[in-house]
C-alpha cells in the first residue's frame, strides 16, 4: 500500500514532475500511504535535491542513456513492474503528451482505470479527481475505485510546494533488457527562445482580428516582450497564417497559464476549452460585446493595433 | 493493407449543456452528436492509405444503437464495413471496458493498422488507442500528424511540448490522429447513398466472449456541474495609454505576473 509519483523528464526534470509530486504527497499525507517516486531518463544526478520537501521516501531511478527520451517499449514495463514490486495502491503521473501516453499504456497493463488530464485530486476514502469535460462546459467529479488508482494531472494548474527539507533516497535501478520495437528517428526540439504552450507561464495569442498573416508580429511582439508563449484562435490556424501547433482550444491545446492575454479573438465556446482553466484572462477586442469579456479578467475595449504596442513598451519598461 | 478506424459518437461541444436533476450526468436529450472530430482524421487516414496501398476499411463504434449513424458517415466517407458493438450494459462502461470490447474485435478483424482519434472530445479520455495497442500487445503511436508507410514500418511525426518526434513503428500498430495529419473530405450524397448499401454488422459482448459486468466502469461520477464563473470582468476606463498603463500596473502589483 504506497503512492507512486511518476516524475517525467526531458533531459531535466520537468516542472510537471514537481506538480505532481505535490498533489502525490498532499494524498500520502491524507492517507497515510507511504510516497515513493519513479524516474525514468539518462540521469537525475544534480536534480536529486529538487526532490526534496515532499515527503517522499525512495526515488527509484532507472538511469540509462537509452532512457533519455521517452519510449512506450521501455517504459511502460518499468513502471508496471515497479508498481507490482511496491503493491502501489495510487498512481500520480502528468498529463502532458507523453505523460498521458506512458499514463494509458501503464493502466492497460495493470488493467486498471485512468482518469487523463485532472486539474486537481484528494484523498477522501479513496482517490477522487476533477476534470473537466465537454471542452470544459461541465467538471466532473470522479471517485477512482479500482486499485491500483491512477490519475494524470493537467500540467500548470498546481502550484509546488515543499515543506520542510527532507531528501528522499535514491535507490539506483538497473534498466531491464527490453526489445525496442519502435525506433525514435528524430527529436526535433523548437527553436531555442520560443516558448512552449502548454507549459507556459503565460500566453499571448492571436485571433482572426489581427486580420492577415504580415500583422501577427504586432502580437508576436508583445508575447515576446512577456516572455510568452504565442497561441492562436483556429479561425488564424484555419486561414494559413500561422501552423496548427500553436492553436489554443477544443481541437487544439489546452493551457492554464498564469496569464492569458488574448487579442482580437471572439472568445468562440472550442476556444475557451482550450485557456479557460486560466489564472487572469486578459481580453483586448474592439467589440465591447464580444464573448471574451463575459470571461475575462481585465479587459480593454480598443483596437489591438493601437493597444498591442502601447502594450508591449509599457511591458518592457516594467520589466526594466 | 488492412486498417481498422475506431471511432465514437459525441456531443458536439458547441451544445448548451445542462446537468441533469441528480447532478450525476448531463441531459443527453437536447444535444446534438457528432462524429469526434479527431476521428474524422482517423477515417481520412485510413481511406488515403487505402487510396495509396489497396485493402480494406473496416469502422468500429462502441455504443447505443444511435451510433450507427456516424458508421454511416464514416462508410460515406470512403471505409468499406462497419461494426457496430452495442446492447445491454453500453453504458456502464469505462474506459477500460470500451478499450476491451475494441481490442476484441480488432483481434478478430486482424488489421495491419489501427487508427483513432487522439481524444475524443466527450470527456476526453484520451486513453483508447494506447489502451487497445496494449491488450493486443502492439506498437503504438499517439496524436500523429504525419503518417507514411513502406513495407510493414510506419514513420510518424508526432508532436510533443515544444518539439516533434520522428518515430518508426513496426506494424501491426495503433496510431491516434491529431489535426493536421490530413483534411477529411466530407461526404458527398452519392457516396451517402451508397453507404447505406454497405455492410453494417452488429455485435454483443457476448459475441465478443465478453460480459457487460466485467467490463463495467470503476470510476464513478461523484457529481457534475457547471464550472463556477469567477473572473472579475473588469472593463479598463480611459484613453489607450492610460488603460495600457493601468494593465500593467494590476498584471505587476496585484496578479504579480511581470
Ligand atoms: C468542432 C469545432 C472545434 C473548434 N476548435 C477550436 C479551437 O480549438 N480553437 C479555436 O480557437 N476555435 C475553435 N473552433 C472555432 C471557433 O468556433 C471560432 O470559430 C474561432 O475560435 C474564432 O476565432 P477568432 O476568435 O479568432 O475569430 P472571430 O470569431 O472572427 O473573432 C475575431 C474577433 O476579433 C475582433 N477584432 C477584429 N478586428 C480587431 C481589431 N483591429 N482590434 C481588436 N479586435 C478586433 C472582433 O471584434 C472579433 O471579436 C472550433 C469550432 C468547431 C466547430
Ligand atoms: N466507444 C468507442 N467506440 C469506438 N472508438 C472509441 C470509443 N471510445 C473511444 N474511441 C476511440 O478512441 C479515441 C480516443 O478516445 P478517448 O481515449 O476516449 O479520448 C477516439 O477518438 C476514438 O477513435
Amino acid at each position: 500500500m504506497s503512492v507512486l509519483v511518476l516524475l517525467e523528464q526531458r533531459g531535466v526534470l520537468k516542472p510537471s514532475a514537481l506538480e505532481a509530486a505535490t498533489a502525490a504527497a498532499a494524498i500520502a499525507q491524507a492517507s497515510g500511504l507511504e510516497l515513493n517516486a519513479v524516474y525514468i531518463g539518462q540521469s537525475l544526478a544534480d536534480q536529486a535535491s529538487e526532490l526534496a520537501g515532499f515527503g517522499i521516501k525512495s526515488v527509484y531511478a532507472y538511469e540509462h542513456s537509452d532512457l533519455g527520451h521517452y519510449s512506450n517499449d521501455a517504459y511502460v514495463p518499468i513502471v508496471r513492474d515497479l508498481v507490482e514490486e511496491l503493491g502501489a495502491t495510487v498512481i500520480i503521473g502528468s498529463a502532458s503528451a507523453l505523460g498521458k501516453e506512458l499514463c494509458a499504456s501503464v493502466a492497460a497493463r495493470l488493467g486498471v482505470e485512468l482518469v487523463q488530464d485532472a486539474i486537481a485530486c484528494r484523498w477522501e476514502n479513496g482517490l477522487h479527481a476533477t476534470k473537466p469535460v465537454y471542452a470544459g462546459k461541465v467538471v466532473s467529479e470522479v471517485a477512482v475505485n479500482d486499485s491500483p488508482a491512477m490519475v494524470s494531472l493537467r500540467p500548470n494548474v498546481t502550484a509546488v510546494a515543499r515543506n520542510g527539507e527532507d531528501a528522499p533516497e535514491i535507490l539506483q535501478r538497473e534498466m531491464p533488457s527490453v526489445s525496442l520495437r519502435t525506433v525514435l528517428k528524430e527529436a526535433a526540439e523548437a527553436a531555442t527562445g520560443t516558448v512552449d504552450l502548454t507549459e507556459a507561464k503565460i500566453v499571448v495569442s492571436a485571433g482572426r482580428g489581427v486580420g492577415g498573416p504580415e500583422h501577427l508580429p504586432v502580437v508576436e511582439a508583445l508575447a515576446t516582450a512577456m516572455g510568452a508563449a504565442f497561441g492562436a484562435s483556429r479561425a488564424v490556424v484555419d486561414a494559413g497564417w500561422i501552423h496548427h501547433s500553436h492553436q489554443v482550444g477544443q481541437t487544439g491545446k489546452v493551457v492554464s497559464p498564469d496569464v492569458y492575454v488574448a487579442c482580437g479573438i471572439s472568445g468562440a465556446i472550442q476556444h475557451q476549452a482550450g485557456m479557460r482553466t486560466s489564472r487572469v484572462i486578459v481580453a483586448i477586442n474592439k467589440d465591447p460585446q464580444a464573448n471574451i469579456f463575459k470571461i475575462c479578467d481585465y479587459g480593454i475595449v480598443g483596437d489591438l493595433f493601437e493597444i498591442c504596442p502601447l502594450l508591449t513598451e509599457a511591458v518592457k519598461l516594467a520589466k526594466g | 493493407m488492412k486498417s481498422v478506424v475506431l471511432i465514437k459518437r459525441v456531443p458536439d461541444t458547441a451544445s448548451v449543456f445542462t446537468i441533469n436533476d441528480a447532478q450525476s450526468g448531463v441531459d443527453t436529450s437536447r444535444l446534438k452528436f457528432v462524429m469526434s472530430p479527431y476521428d474524422e482524421h482517423a477515417v481520412q487516414e485510413a481511406v488515403n492509405l487505402k487510396a495509396t496501398a489497396g485493402g480494406e476499411v473496416v469502422v468500429v463504434t462502441l455504443g447505443p444503437p444511435e451510433d450507427k449513424e456516424k458508421l454511416l458517415t464514416a462508410l460515406a466517407m470512403g471505409a468499406d464495413r462497419a461494426v457496430l458493438i452495442t446492447g445491454d450494459g453500453i453504458d456502464s462502461l469505462g474506459h477500460r471496458g470500451i478499450a476491451e470490447a475494441l481490442a476484441a474485435v480488432v483481434r478478430e478483424e486482424a488489421p495491419e493498422v489501427v487508427f483513432a482519434g487522439k481524444q475524443a472530445v466527450d470527456d476526453d479520455g484520451s486513453q483508447i488507442p494506447e489502451r487497445v495497442a496494449e491488450l493486443l500487445g502492439w506498437s503504438h503511436a499517439s496524436v500523429v500528424t504525419r503518417f507514411s508507410l513502406e513495407g510493414t514500418t510506419a514513420t510518424v511525426d508526432r508532436e510533443i511540448e515544444g518539439g516533434l518526434l520522428t518515430l518508426e513503428v513496426p506494424l501491426p500498430a495503433v496510431f491516434s490522429t491529431e489535426k493536421g495529419i490530413n483534411k477529411p473530405d466530407y461526404p458527398k450524397l452519392p457516396n451517402i447513398m451508397k453507404a447505406k448499401k454497405k455492410p453494417l454488422e452488429e455485435k454483443s459482448f457476448a459475441d465478443l466472449g465478453l460480459t457487460a459486468a466485467d467490463l463495467a466502469a470503476k470510476v464513478t461520477v461523484t457529481q457534475m456541474s457547471l464550472p463556477r464563473q469567477e473572473r472579475l470582468n473588469k472593463l479598463l476606463e480611459g484613453d489607450s495609454a492610460t488603460q495600457v498603463a493601468a494593465l500593467v500596473q494590476v498584471l505587476k502589483e496585484d496578479e504579480k505576473v511581470l
